[in-house]
């Protein structure tokens, strides 16, 4: 069975030789812009006090979710960081979750309106998904280095790859599971289809689309911890160096400085998805 | 020329209708294409007019394709071979465009669950037809609301579908419609989702509505008692194809297969006919000017009755003169009527239901005139002959 193996890794290892050897002053360039506006946008945040920080982030909790023992939560858990010296790494990992979320979004939303609309495109888009989702996370950061070298940009790159099937995954499945009398209605009043986007799809799917942002943002964030493999610092950076140097005290620090992030994020997401039905 | 004329309509489902048609045109029958070919028939060769103005109940069981039949009609379903003319205009070869404003503009839609969007409030909901057409913000609320109260619904424009009840959503169904002010209302099974009593109401309703409105409706009904209520005609499906088109009367009195028969048999005979089925056209009236007391008591021994309705000249009604009171004048050598006439009497219209006639009748010692708006004597109703005829009818049905 060996001697005729597949020339399966060679085929795909060429392909993405070519594609770098083409595309990369492209793909290194952005790497550069993104650089520049990620390290611009952390520095302003650090600029920020912690302490008016954390209330600012405190005041927003408060603000869009109405909890105050999520508020006071978010307010314990952030001192807690700060307490434990890993402020600076957390604001990395934010700004980088940010970020990569944004464009998975940006991505992800119309790619899955799209998949919803037209049947070829669902066809074609479903089966990359299951590739995306199960290839393990790790395979990303190889190519990720020779299109943006190490740093940020492949992170941020690999982040979004990894994290963006729920958000195409939910929307498509939030416009496709409208009530048929519904989209009979909107067709007899004379809607477009573009009309019925806005004025039916959308609206009716919000909620699961935002269950699938929520889980965009979860993903990004486990992914980020890896990608420190490539060079993104933060809180993944952490893990890494006391991975690496055996400290296990150090490692959970930052772990449990991942979480906390993580509960903030995700609780607050999901009160904006369920305020949205009413 | 009819608002809606649809000819030859056939609709199959599956992906060759060619082959169905020519098996339906050997005269294979639903059943027998299903089981050979896999293929549907939602519409066997139908053909039918609504006039301007009329409620056309399509009624039938359920998988008769009367759904499929209304669908056709606005082509959210393509029919796979027929003629559908609105307004003269040919519905089959339209464009998106044309296809569009036709639905925007000249039919609103009324469906069975509502079909209410859930994230809107009532008033918005109300608006949704005129958004579609592109109407400001403004005006479409104005016409909303307008709609809204139509429909007895003032004041729920800030709720929203979920907190209404079932028929006040169905009010909402129905003023998003009307908003639209369509010449052609299609209501697809619009009351069966509601409980009985609400149903009536909601009948009730639509009939005053028409009375103000004169759409054109057509109405899709499994109900036969609704279709009786509501039909100006009726058109009964069965497997797709149109077993009889007639007015409620026709269809119950003179079914045109014995499916029809059987449809309507359990039906209370005395909802559909009405006074004008079951009166008698008397010839035998008093003229009040001519006909003195001598006059007036040779009719009623001829026509073998102890009273007579008395009519000035142009037919219209004045009141009724019994036998004694006839004879007591005659006797005093009276030479005119009118002293001997009761004018206090009680009339029906010829559209009172026949079951209304019975409580009417019930303590009148005299019989019932049948007069028409301006009075005019149409027909006299005796307890007799109303048994009689409800007896007949109800036999032959």
């Amino acid at each position: 069975m060996n001697q005729f193996k597949l020339p399966v890794g060679e085929l795909i290892e060429s392909g993405i030789d070519f594609l770098v050897e083409h595309l990369s002053f492209i793909t290194k360039a952005s790497a550069a812009v993104v650089e520049t506006m990620l390290g611009g946008m952390e520095h302003g945040l650090l600029l920020i006090p912690i302490p008016i920080f954390i209330g600012l982030i405190g005041a927003g909790v408060w603000l869009l979710t109405r909890d105050r023992k999520l508020t006071l939560g978010s307010a314990l858990g952030l001192a807690l960081i700060w307490n434990m010296g890993l402020w600076t790494a957390t604001v990395s990992t934010i700004a980088l979750v940010v970020v990569a979320t944004l464009c998975a979004i940006a991505i992800g939303v119309p790619l899955g309106i799209l998949s919803a609309i037209s049947k070829r495109m669902y066809q074609v888009v479903m089966p990359v998904l299951d590739v995306m989702q199960t290839m393990p996370a790790f395979v990303y950061l190889i190519p990720a280095i020779p299109f943006f070298g190490l740093g940020k940009t492949a992170a941020i790159f690999s982040t979004v790859i990894f994290s963006m099937p729920p958000a195409i995954r939910f929307t498509c499945l939030g416009i496709r599971q409208i009530p048929t009398e519904l989209v009979e209605c909107s067709t007899a009043f004379g809607a477009t289809r573009m009309q019925r986007l806005l004025k039916l799809d959308l609206p009716l799917a919000a909620p699961t689309i935002m269950a699938g942002i929520n889980q965009t943002v979860m993903l990004a964030l486990s992914m980020v911890v890896i990608a420190s493999m490539i060079g993104a610092k933060g809180l993944g950076g952490e893990v890494w160096k006391a991975i690496q140097r055996l400290q296990m005290g150090r490692g959970f620090e930052a772990g449990i400085a991942i979480v906390i992030v993580a509960m903030i994020l995700d609780r607050v997401l999901q009160k904006l998805g369920t305020r949205k039905e009413k | 020329m009819a608002k809606i004329h649809v000819e030859g309509l056939y609709k199959i489902f599956g992906p060759n209708p060619k082959k169905a048609m020519h098996m339906l045109s050997q005269g294979k029958t639903k059943d027998e294409i299903m089981a050979a070919i896999r293929h549907g028939v939602g519409v066997d060769n139908a053909s039918f007019e609504v006039n301007e103005g009329e409620i056309v109940v399509i009624m039938g069981l359920s998988g008769s394709g009367k759904s499929t039949l209304v669908r056709c009609l606005n082509r959210l379903i393509m029919p796979t071979a027929g003629k559908i003319l609105i307004d003269g205009q040919d519905v089959m070869t339209m464009g998106d465009d044309e296809l569009r404003q036709l639905r925007q503009r000249k039919m609103g839609m009324v469906f069975q669950n509502f079909a209410l969007f859930p994230h809107r409030t009532v008033l918005e909901n109300a608006a949704l037809g005129l958004e579609i057409q592109g109407v400001g913000k403004e005006e479409r609320l104005k016409l909303a609301e307008e709609a809204l109260s139509m429909v007895g619904l003032d004041g729920w424009g800030e709720s929203y579908p979920r907190q209404l009840s079932g028929g006040m959503q169905q009010r909402v169904g129905l003023a998003r419609a009307l908003a639209l002010s369509p010449d052609i209302l299609l209501m697809d099974e619009a009351f069966s989702a509601l409980d009985p009593l609400i149903r009536r109401d909601m009948q009730d309703e639509l009939i005053n509505l028409q009375e103000k409105m004169h759409k054109t409706i057509v109405f899709i009904s499994h109900d036969l008692d609704e279709a009786l209520k509501l039909g100006d005609r009726i058109i009964l499906m069965k497997d797709g194809a149109i077993v009889q088109i007639g007015t409620p009367e026709q269809i119950l009195t003179s079914p045109a297969t014995d499916y029809v028969a059987r449809f309507v048999e359990d039906v209370d005979i005395t909802k559909v006919l009405t006074a004008e089925s079951v009166m008698k056209r008397s010839e035998a009236v008093a003229y009040l000017r001519t006909d003195g007391p001598r006059a007036a008591l040779r009719k009623m021994r001829k026509h073998n009755i102890a009273h007579l309705f008395v009519v000035d000249h142009n037919h219209r009604l004045v009141g009724i003169v019994s036998a004694d009171a006839a004879a007591a004048l005659a006797a005093r050598g009276e030479e005119q009527l009118a002293e001997a006439v009761c004018t206090d009497i009680k009339t029906v219209f010829p559209n009172t239901p026949a079951q209304d006639l019975f409580t009417i009748m019930a303590d009148l010692p005299y019989p019932l005139a049948v007069v028409d708006e301006n009075n005019k004597f149409k027909g006299v109703i005796v307890r007799g002959t109303l048994v009689a005829a409800l007896a007949e009818r109800g036999g032959a049905a």
